[in-house]
């Protein structure tokens, strides 16, 4: 097991050292979330009741699109260097690198989300402290990251990868995006977090499902 | 080169023919109106079946990458992409035939119900499985990744319907099920769902001679050169 994560770990550290010299992914995909908000506090009244209705929804549209683009700019870069191929050369089965891959992009999405978070609170008039939205925002990000990266390593070997992405990606994340929709309102009208529930326990269900699932068709998402 | 016309063709677009016709007859002429949906239960003889025609032929796409990605055998592809491409058409057809009724019958197109959101996200999934494949770089790849997103989507139709469910809940329970229907409404649907379900079965076997016709044909070209 403990040899099973440092192999995980390795790929995720290669990531991360990759990310630290380019600063390729987490700030351009920051000031697109934040752009995102900032156009959907212009197009709404930030003072207004409606906001507070409308806001889980601003929130999950933003990070859906941020996931999808961070997703892809992980994906592509392996590919466009050729350095997949080196990482498939690495004697570990195809599910380490898969999980290897998937932990990285979530952390770089949770950092985007936990930098953008305050900016969207502050934006529309919010409570600025709202722990329970982490737990929401962590467990629907570990499904997109799930899903988001078989399909970005697909999406990334097609002639149109912009648009392949989302095409793949929207639908099949549709249970996770309604159910985070779902439980931020919750959260954000004040009610208690067991209120929101059964949204969690989708989530949650979602994310198990996917992440055996995708690490299992991995193996035929990079076949060559 | 085999003769891939075989008599039973034939004599199947026939039969497909006459079950249709009486279908159309049925639907349009011979059955009355409902005494809750009036004259709107025309609608649903083309709805229901091409719903159920929806669900099946994902079913055989699913099933048939499946046994692609475990036996390699190009058969099950061809399978799979036919009943793909037969079924987006149907899924279409159910998503309007429902949006037509749905409007004359509760007035508005569409809800966010769960049989509805799931039947969307379905066409959406029958999408993305066509043109993953269109926009692979080499054919083998398309396949293997059409195969992926088919099992995939195979596993979130119900977790969407699941999680709609939750959220709300418009349409209509299958009342043929619990028996609240006349038998005579039962009978004409029963006509055109068995015309449906024979017009599936053709065009899926024509769609899937007209690849394998396809494929020959590269084949001697690629000889040729």
């Amino acid at each position: 097991m403990s040899e099973y994560l440092g192999k995980v770990g390795a790929i995720i550290w290669k990531d991360i050292l990759s990310e630290l010299r380019t600063k390729d992914i987490v700030t351009s995909v920051l000031v697109f979330t934040v752009l995102v908000l900032v156009i959907f506090s212009f197009a709404f009244e930030p003072e207004s009741e409606v906001i507070r209705l409308l806001s889980g929804g601003i929130l999950w549209v933003a990070f859906t699109f941020a996931g999808m683009l961070g997703l892809s700019r992980s994906m592509a870069a392996e590919t466009d260097k050729g350095s997949l191929q080196g990482l498939l050369l690495c004697p570990v089965d195809r599910d380490v690198i898969f999980m290897g891959k998937m932990a990285a992009s979530l952390l770089f999405m949770l950092l985007v989300e936990a930098a953008a978070m305050p900016i969207f609170l502050i934006l529309f008039n919010l409570p600025v402290f709202l722990p329970s939205l982490a737990l929401v925002a962590l467990m629907a990000t570990i499904g997109f990251a799930a899903i988001g990266t078989i399909f970005a390593t697909i999406a990334a070997n097609t002639k149109a990868r912009e648009i392949m992405l989302p095409i793949l990606f929207i639908p099949v994340a549709v249970p996770v995006i309604i159910a985070a929709v779902k439980a931020t309102g919750v959260i954000i009208s004040g009610e208690p977090l067991s209120t929101a529930r059964s949204w969690l326990l989708i989530i949650a269900a979602f994310d198990a499902i996917f992440l055996v699932l995708s690490a299992f068709l991995f193996e035929f998402a990079v076949e060559e | 080169m085999k003769n891939k016309n075989t008599p039973w063709t034939g004599v199947a677009i026939l039969i497909a023919f006459v079950l249709m016709a009486v279908a159309l007859y049925g639907a349009l002429v011979f059955s009355p109106e409902e005494k809750q949906l009036g004259n709107t239960i025309r609608i649903l003889y083309v709805h229901v079946p091409s719903a159920w025609i929806a669900l099946v032929a994902f079913g055989i796409v699913s099933l048939c990458s499946v046994l692609f990605l475990w036996k390699r055998n190009l058969k099950w592809d061809t399978l799979a992409r036919s009943s793909a491409e037969v079924g987006l058409v149907f899924t279409s057809l159910a998503l309007i035939s429902g949006s037509i009724w749905a409007r004359s019958f509760w007035g508005w197109w569409w809800t966010w119900d769960p049989r509805l959101t799931s039947t969307l996200i379905l066409w959406l999934i029958y999408l993305a499985y066509l043109m993953v494949r269109s926009y692979a770089t080499e054919e083998s790849r398309g396949a293997r990744y059409a195969a992926v997103v088919a099992i995939i989507g195979f596993v979130d139709v119900p977790i969407i319907y699941l999680t709609t469910r939750l959220w709300n809940l418009a349409h209509p329970p299958p009342t043929v099920a619990r028996g609240a229907l006349d038998p005579i409404f039962v009978w004409v649907l029963m006509v055109s769902l068995a015309a449906f379900t024979l017009l599936y079965i053709i065009l899926l076997t024509r769609t899937v001679e007209q690849k394998n016709l396809r494929r020959e044909i590269d084949q001697l070209r690629q000889s040729l050169k």
